[in-house]
């Protein structure tokens, strides 16, 4: 049994994690950490967080036993656990209903965020609109044109999105000026981090909002099948829908964890995203952890047809578990989760968000060489119409 | 006594406030910087702060984000500003405090980069993402080093916590006068003038005020309030508006001139004690 003592009281995951934040932030991140500790341990808290799981996000999610796909593979028994199928169509509204609810504890009126593929932005735009707070997203530019879809849904919610047109223009670049706005306006406003990364307490905080989903994935598979599963497969961008499932499962020996990260164009190729696969360890956002940098500590720009996936870094708790071999790290690259998108909706009729479809295409590819009595469980974090002008975009790319 | 703290005994003893300017580093390019700084010196600038570049500068504003931009892409490293500052040193006793972000020093190598920076003639160093809280994998190479260790408070930072983290400062105090990033607010003089006197109060160590000064009239108005003035932004913006033309050096010069013509004429040399 793997003892859980990680992190620290200062964020650290062994050398990873802990707060390399501007001092004006500072008692920000003190004052979030005991305010999140407070409620941690307040029964109305939770109670209200369990509420809004269950009565507004729709959970719990189904444990879905995908035959078709299971049977065309020939190998590992698959589950999905769907988060697909969560209100605004992916995992994020778990924590973003989380931090929204911690920061109306705190008294705050106004929320920002940064988002990717924009599935954080609307589940923060959301949870905004919900609770009737101010909310600003800022997003990147080369993003917004690529989830446009996205765009309009946080508009239509009220929220301001800001475009930021800096470095890549992507999920890196929205974080840089999401940070400058909450230095700015830190007094009055929450800052919704949507991903296990960032200062202390942030990843601890995101991931035990997402913990839901592993606890109700470890309580459902022992339903169905009587055991925990053999391997949980998730992919990582920051990395919070696969903590999300692996969390609870980390103390069982015998569960294999697999986080994917995106090889983009090939990892030869330098157009990737796998920081874990192919990173030096480094400093961004507040966090020591692996992350993609030249050799005079300047940070690249990752890529990934996913926007989700677009970003030099990984959750700090991500880095630990790599090191200390509890979970394993692999990379598919754009083509792969292409397919396996396809692959999916084909034949399941579950049409996987880009991000997801990584998660897939590694299941792809390992099921098969897997026994016919193993199980495995793959987090599809999210839905993929956002997803579909990029996938027509591909497609005709390779006609 | 290393050389920040003699340029802050000289100063009190003619009553004056120190000029600290910040400029990036390798904008528009190394050759720029190491003609830059002693025109700055010669100017009357008292403290130079050389900005490292970097890739993802969150606690910067537009101005020094572009610079930093263009410094990276004319190929500005650590290494490359350590030998220009070593360079520099043969001829300048300028302190200097190299301010920046933790990536590049940790990619560089703590121990060494403790060693080299030292050795080059760095005096201290301010680290914007190096809270008190994570300092000590620096510290425990730069404090041997002799290098100071420049801390950053900001109006966000209780009198409790400041007190703490003033215990083991070195250098100089740097009050970050604006709830915001470099260059984008101007500071509010009631404001500054209790802060930097309750820290004052707290610690020995000089205390300087900077992030939102821009102009001789508001470098004249915190001048009197504090231990030094620092001006980045405006000068970054200067440097950037006349990149690699003829008249950069005297243009940067003469502003530098104007701020430390302000600065004195607002706590005149050899006034009585503030």
């Amino acid at each position: 049994m793997m003892k859980r003592t990680q992190p620290d009281r200062h964020g650290h995951f062994g050398i990873f994690g802990g707060r390399y934040a501007a001092e004006t932030l500072m008692p920000a991140l003190l004052e979030l950490e005991a305010a999140y500790r407070a409620a941690r341990k307040d029964a109305a808290f939770k109670k209200e967080f369990a509420f809004y799981l269950h009565e507004y996000a729709g959970r719990e999610t189904p444990l879905y036993e995908a035959r078709r796909l299971t049977e065309a593979l020939g190998g590992a028994k698959i589950y999905l656990k769907r988060e697909d199928m969560n209100h605004t169509g992916s995992h994020k509204i778990n924590n973003t209903l989380g931090q929204i609810l911690l920061a109306r504890r705190m008294g705050k009126k106004k929320v920002i965020a940064e988002t990717g593929a924009g599935q954080h932005g609307v589940a923060t735009a959301t949870a905004a609109a919900l609770f009737g707070m101010g909310c600003r997203i800022f997003m990147g530019e080369e993003d917004i044109r690529r989830q446009a879809h996205n765009v309009f849904r946080m508009k239509i919610l009220g929220a301001e999105v800001v475009p930021v047109a800096a470095g890549t223009a992507t999920l890196k670049d929205a974080m840089n000026e999401a940070m400058r706005a909450w230095v700015t306006s830190v007094r009055d406003t929450f800052y919704v981090i949507g991903t296990t990364a960032g200062p202390h307490p942030y990843p601890v905080m995101v991931r035990n909002f997402q913990s839901v989903i592993g606890r109700e994935a470890k309580r459902q598979i022992l339903k169905k099948e009587g055991r925990l599963p053999d391997l949980l497969i998730a992919c990582i961008g920051g990395g919070s829908n696969a903590l999300g499932l692996f969390y609870p499962f980390l103390d069982a020996a015998g569960v294999a964890m697999t986080g994917v990260e995106a090889a983009g164009k090939g990892l030869t190729t330098g157009l990737h995203a796998a920081s874990i696969t192919a990173g030096r360890i480094g400093v961004l956002h507040g966090n020591k952890t692996y992350l993609l940098q030249d050799g005079h500590g300047q940070v690249r720009d990752a890529y990934a047809i996913a926007a989700g996936l677009d970003y030099p870094g990984v959750g700090p708790e991500h880095a630990w578990l790599h090191d200390t071999g509890r979970a394993r790290y692999v990379s598919v690259t754009d083509e792969e989760a292409v397919e396996a998108f396809v692959a999916l909706s084909r034949q399941e009729g579950i049409i996987p968000a880009l991000e997801s479809a990584h998660a897939v295409a590694y299941a792809i590819k390992t099921a098969p060489t897997m026994g016919k009595d193993k199980i495995v469980i793959i987090n599809l974090s999210g839905r993929g119409d956002k997803d579909a002008e990029t996938i027509a975009e591909s497609r005709e790319g390779k006609e | 006594m290393g050389r920040i703290e003699e340029r802050f005994t000289a100063l009190k003893k003619e009553g004056r406030t120190a000029f600290v300017a910040y400029l990036t580093a390798g904008d528009p390019d190394l050759e720029a910087t190491k003609k830059l700084i002693p025109a700055l010196e010669a100017a009357g600038v008292d403290i130079i702060e050389i900005g490292v570049p970097f890739s993802d500068p969150t606690a910067d504003g537009p101005v020094i984000q572009a610079a930093s931009q263009r410094a990276l892409k004319r190929g500005a490293t650590l290494k490359k500003i350590l030998a220009v500052i070593a360079e520099l040193r043969r001829t300048s006793g300028i302190p200097i405090v190299l301010f920046g972000y933790y990536n590049p020093i940790l990619s560089y190598g703590p121990e060494r980069f403790a060693a080299d920076a030292a050795a080059s003639g760095v005096d201290g160093i301010l680290i914007v993402d190096l809270p008190p809280e994570e300092a000590d994998e620096l510290r425990r190479f730069t404090d041997p080093a002799g290098l100071a260790f420049i801390t950053l408070i900001a109006p966000t930072t209780d009198p409790q916590r400041a007190r703490r983290i003033l215990r083991r400062a070195t250098g100089f105090v740097y009050y970050i006068s604006i709830t915001g990033v470099t260059g984008t607010a101007v500071p509010r003089p009631d404001d500054v003038r209790r802060d930097v006197k309750r820290l004052q109060g707290m610690t020995a160590l000089p205390v300087t005020v900077g992030f939102g000064i821009s102009t001789p009239a508001q470098a004249a108005t915190i001048a009197p309030l504090a231990d030094g003035v620092v001006v980045g932004s405006a000068l970054v913006r200067l440097i950037g508006a006349k990149g690699g033309s003829g008249d950069l050096i005297p243009a940067a010069a003469s502003f530098a001139a104007e701020i430390r013509r302000a600065i004195d004429a607002a706590s005149p040399p050899n006034s009585p004690v503030k």
